[in-house]
C-alpha cells in the first residue's frame, strides 16, 4: 500500500501540476501515517492493560493478589512458606490495602488477581455477585483443617452455607486502660467498668481534663460509630440476622446503646472537641495517647497493644473486657481473610498458596522471626493474633515470653480471655452498604443532625433496601 | 528554468475542503485529541447512558431495567442532600474563587516584572499539589483544637469553629481550602489585566476619574470575557468536586467511619454507588443526571453573558 505514495527516482521529468498532484499525496500519506501512527499508540495503549500474560508450555506460572503487601516479617515469613509451596509457581504481591475500583476494574477486564485479601465483613457482597470462588473443592483437594480455624472467623466468610475464604488476623476488641491517668485522678484501673454505666459516666467525666476550653485529656472514648455492634450487643442486640438478611438498626435496645455511648461524648465535651482533639494524637509514634496522658481508657483493637509495646515499651497498661451491663465479656472480632476470585486461571495454586499462608505452621514462624526481631531491638513481643486457634496456642505459649514486663504479660493475658467470648457479625450480601448505613447514622448523631431513634430509624431502612436489594438480585 | 518560473493559474478546485494539505495537516495534529476523545470520552459516555437503563455492577450478567435507575434517582433523599451540598459548594466556591484571583492578580500586575515573575511562581505553586494530599491537609489544618486557621483566628480572639465536625462548617472550610489552589485563575486574569490597552486608562484619568471608576467601568468590561471563561470552568469544576471531599471524609477506612453527611457531594456519592455498592447502573443514570444539571447552568450563563461580556469588534 504505501510504495504508491513513495518518491522514488523517477524516470522521467515531471511537470509543475504533476509535482503538486504528488506532492499533495506525499503530504496525504503523511497525514494519514501520522493519524494511523497516533491510532496504534492510542490502542496499543489501551490494550497493553490486559496484556495476555499467559505462560507459555512449560513455563511456570506467576500468581497476582490485591489487597495484601509485604509490609513486615509476619507478612513476608508467610509469603516465602506460600510461594515454596507452590514451586515453580510464582507468585507476584501488588499494592496494600484492598482497593473495591482496583479490583472492580480487574474482574470486569478479564484480568482478575489470582488471590485477594479483603476485610472479612465486605467478604459476602462480592461472593454474592459470584466474583469469589466457593472453597469447598479447595478444602477437599488440599485436605484443609478447618477446625484450626476459629468458628467466629469462619462465620464472618460462610454466606449460603458456603465458605469463601480462609482467615488471616483475628482483631479482638477489649478495653485498654491507661493506669498512670487513674493513678492522677486518684483511681484504679477498676474504676473502668463497662457494667456500671451510671459509674462509667460519672469516672469519664473525673478522667477529662481540660485546658481552657481545649481538652486535655479523654475520659472515656466509647469509640462510636466503628464500636457500635459491641454497644449493641451489650445491650442483646445483634444488628443484622443470622442469615444477614435482616437489619435490626432500629432496634430499641440498640437505640438506647447509642443514646448512652453518645451521652459518655458529650459529657466529655462533645463531639467536635474530642474529634479535633483525638485527630491530633500521634497514634502510633513514642508520644501516643496513652504516653503523653491524652486518654485514659478506650475500647480498642489488640494490635494496639504490638504498637505500645513497640513505640512505648514501658507504658503501664490494663486490659480489662468490655462487659455487658450483668458483667459479661463481649469481645466483637474482625479480620481479613484470603480469597480466590472465581475468574482465577491459576485456582489450585491459589487455593494451596492461601492454605500455607493460613496454616499453623506459617504463623508460627512468622511469630518466631518477629519475636527475635523484638528480641534484637531489646522490645517485649505480645504475639500475633491470628484466626487460626492452633497458631495462637503455641504462639501464646511457647513463644511469648513477656515475664520481664508483667503489664503487658498480664493485658495479653486478658485479650486471650477475652477472645473465648467473640461474636463476629454474619456475612451479608450487601456488606458494603450495611456497615455505611449505620455509620452514616451515628455520625449524623455526633454531628448533632438526628436523635439517635431518628437515625437508627433511617439507618434500617436504608440497610433493608440495600438488603432486600442484593438479595432479590 | 523561466518556463517553470511562469506564474500560470491554478485549476479551480472542485474538490472537497479535506484535499487540501493544510486542512489535512490540521486534522493530522488535532488527530490525538480527536481519537482521545471518541475512545476515552465519547464512548464511554455513550456506554454509560446505555449502562444506566441496566442493572451493571461490573460483576455479573447484565439485565435491563427500564427507568428504574432515573426513578431511584428522583426518590433517592442522599440525591437530594448530594445535591444541596454540591450547589451550596458552588456557590460560595465560585464567586470566592473569582472575587480572590481578581485580587491576586490586580495587585501582580501592579509590582514590577521580575518580582510579578516570582509571585506568579508562588501564586501557581499549589495548583500542581495533588488534591489528595490537600484534602488531609484540610483535616490537619482546620482541625479544630490544634489547627493552624484557629490558632490565627485565636490570635484576634476569634475562637474557631469545629470546621471538620460541625455541618455548618464542613463546607466553608472545604471552600476555603480551594482557594489555596486559585493560580491558574489568577494567570489568567494576570494576562487579560495586561491587555486592557493603557490608552484606555490615561483617557480615564484624565476626564478625572476614581481608581474605583477606573475598574468599574475600564478593567471590568474589559477583562469580562476572562471572567465569563473562568466562571464556566469553575462552576463545572465545583458541581464535579471530589477530591478533597473524599479523602478528609471518605477515601480511607479511617476517614470513612467519621464520614459528614454534609461533606457528601454529588461526585462522592456518585462514586460510593458505582465502586463501593457496586451499583454502576445506578451510577451512570446519576452521572447522566448532573450532565444535564451542568448543561442547563452552562446554558444559562452562556445566554446571560451577552449582557455583560465584552468581546473587541464584537457587540455588548
Amino acid at each position: 500500500m504505501w510504495h504508491r505514495f513513495h518518491i522514488v527516482d523517477l524516470p522521467f521529468p515531471l511537470d509543475d501540476a504533476e509535482e503538486i498532484r504528488m506532492s499533495r499525496r506525499y503530504s496525504r500519506s503523511r497525514a494519514g501515517a501520522t493519524v494511523l501512527a497516533v491510532a496504534a499508540l492510542v490502542l496499543s495503549g489501551c490494550g497493553g492493560v490486559g496484556g495476555d500474560d499467559e505462560p507459555a508450555e512449560g513455563e511456570a506460572v506467576t500468581l497476582t493478589t490485591m489487597g495484601f503487601g509485604l509490609g513486615d516479617e509476619i507478612a513476608s515469613t508467610r509469603v516465602d512458606l506460600a510461594n515454596e509451596a507452590i514451586a515453580p509457581a510464582k507468585v507476584k504481591i501488588g499494592g496494600n490495602a484492598f482497593d473495591p475500583q482496583q479490583f472492580l476494574s480487574a474482574v470486569a477486564s478479564d484480568s482478575p488477581p489470582d488471590l485477594v485479601a479483603m476485610d472479612r465483613q465486605l467478604m459476602g457482597t462480592y461472593a454474592a455477585r459470584g466474583t469469589l470462588e466457593p472453597l469447598e473443592n479447595c478444602v477437599e483437594s488440599e485436605q484443609i483443617d478447618l477446625d484450626q480455624y476459629r468458628d467466629p472467623a469462619l462465620a464472618e466468610i460462610t454466606l449460603d452455607g458456603k465458605l469463601y475464604g480462609l482467615p488471616e488476623f483475628y482483631n479482638n476488641r477489649v478495653l485498654m486502660i491507661n493506669d498512670a491517668s487513674l493513678k492522677s485522678a486518684g483511681l484504679t484501673p477498676e474504676a473502668i467498668d463497662t457494667s456500671d454505666r451510671a459509674a462509667l459516666s460519672a469516672t469519664a467525666v473525673k478522667l477529662t481534663k481540660k485546658n481552657g476550653k481545649d481538652l486535655a485529656r479523654i475520659g472515656f472514648d466509647p469509640k462510636i460509630p466503628e464500636f457500635l455492634p459491641m454497644w449493641a450487643r451489650a445491650n442483646g442486640v445483634d444488628m443484622i440476622s443470622d442469615d444477614g438478611l435482616t437489619a435490626k438498626l432500629d432496634d430499641p435496645k440498640l437505640i438506647a446503646g447509642l443514646e448512652y455511648a453518645y451521652s459518655l461524648i458529650q459529657a466529655q465535651g462533645g463531639w467536635g472537641s474530642i474529634k479535633a482533639f483525638r485527630d491530633s494524637f500521634d497514634f502510633f509514634g513514642e508520644k501516643n495517647p496513652f504516653s503523653t496522658d491524652q486518654l485514659a481508657a478506650f475500647p480498642m483493637e489488640d494490635w494496639y497493644l504490638n504498637v505500645l509495646a513497640d513505640v512505648s515499651p514501658d507504658t503501664a497498661i490494663t486490659v480489662a473486657p468490655f462487659t455487658d451491663e450483668q458483667g459479661e465479656p463481649i469481645d466483637w472480632a474482625t479480620g481479613n481473610a484470603w480469597a480466590i476470585p472465581s475468574a482465577s486461571k491459576n485456582k489450585d495454586q491459589a487455593c494451596k498458596w492461601i492454605k500455607t499462608m493460613t496454616q499453623s505452621d506459617s504463623w508460627i514462624a512468622a511469630a518466631e522471626a518477629r519475636a527475635e526481631k523484638r528480641k534484637s531491638e531489646n522490645k517485649p513481643f505480645t504475639g500475633v493474633y491470628t484466626g487460626n486457634e492452633v497458631a495462637d496456642e503455641k504462639i501464646f505459649g511457647e513463644i511469648v515470653d513477656l515475664s520481664a514486663t508483667p503489664a503487658f504479660d498480664a493485658a495479653v493475658k486478658g485479650v486471650l480471655e477475652a477472645q473465648d467470648d467473640a461474636f463476629s457479625m454474619p456475612a451479608s450480601p450487601a456488606g458494603s452498604e450495611f456497615r455505611t448505613a449505620w455509620q452514616d447514622a451515628v455520625n449524623r448523631v455526633l454531628s448533632g443532625q438526628q436523635a439517635p431513634a431518628e437515625a437508627m430509624q433511617q439507618a434500617q431502612k436504608e440497610a433493608q433496601a440495600a438488603l432486600d436489594n442484593a438479595a432479590g438480585s | 528554468m523561466a518556463a517553470r518560473t511562469e506564474v500560470r493559474p491554478r485549476p479551480r478546485r472542485r474538490t472537497s475542503r479535506f484535499r487540501d494539505r493544510e486542512t489535512w495537516a490540521a486534522y493530522a495534529f488535532l488527530s490525538p485529541w480527536i481519537i482521545g476523545f471518541l475512545l476515552i470520552t465519547a464512548g464511554p459516555m455513550l456506554i454509560s447512558l446505555v449502562l444506566s437503563f441496566t442493572d451493571y455492577d461490573g460483576l455479573r450478567e447484565t439485565q435491563a431495567v427500564g427507568w428504574r435507575n432515573y426513578e431511584q434517582v428522583m426518590s433517592d433523599p442522599k440525591i437530594r442532600t448530594a445535591m444541596f451540598n454540591t450547589l451550596v459548594y458552588a456557590v460560595l466556591s465560585v464567586p470566592g474563587t473569582m472575587i480572590l484571583s481578581l485580587w491576586l492578580a490586580t495587585m501582580l500586575s501592579k509590582v514590577g516584572r521580575r518580582s510579578a515573575g516570582v509571585f506568579r511562581t508562588l501564586y501557581y505553586l499549589p495548583e500542581v499539589t495533588p488534591k489528595v494530599a490537600v484534602g488531609v491537609l484540610f483535616l490537619m489544618l482546620f482541625n479544630g483544637q490544634v489547627g493552624l486557621v484557629n490558632s490565627a483566628l485565636g490570635l484576634v480572639g476569634i475562637d474557631g469553629p469545629q470546621w471538620s465536625t460541625d455541618e455548618a462548617w464542613i463546607k466553608p472550610g472545604l471552600v476555603l481550602m480551594n482557594l489555596w489552589s486559585v493560580g491558574g485563575t489568577v494567570i489568567i486574569y494576570l494576562a487579560a489585566l495586561n491587555n486592557v490597552p493603557r490608552d484606555l486608562y490615561e483617557a480615564a484619568e484624565l476626564d478625572g476619574v476614581s481608581a474605583w471608576q477606573r475598574f468599574r467601568h475600564v478593567t471590568l468590561p474589559m477583562i469580562s470575557g476572562a471572567l465569563f471563561f473562568t466562571m464556566i470552568v469553575q462552576t463545572i469544576a465545583a458541581l464535579q468536586t471530589f477530591d478533597e471531599a473524599y479523602t478528609a471524609f471518605f477515601g480511607s477506612t479511617a476517614s470513612a467511619t467519621y464520614s459528614n453527611d454534609a461533606a457528601l457531594f454529588y461526585v462522592v456519592y456518585l462514586f460510593q454507588q458505582a465502586f463501593q455498592f457496586l451499583h454502576m447502573g445506578y451510577a451512570s443514570a446519576m452521572a447522566w443526571l448532573l450532565f444535564l444539571v451542568i448543561m442547563v447552568i452552562t446554558f444559562v450563563q452562556v445566554r446571560l453573558s451577552r449582557r455583560f461580556v465584552y468581546y473587541e469588534g464584537g457587540e455588548r
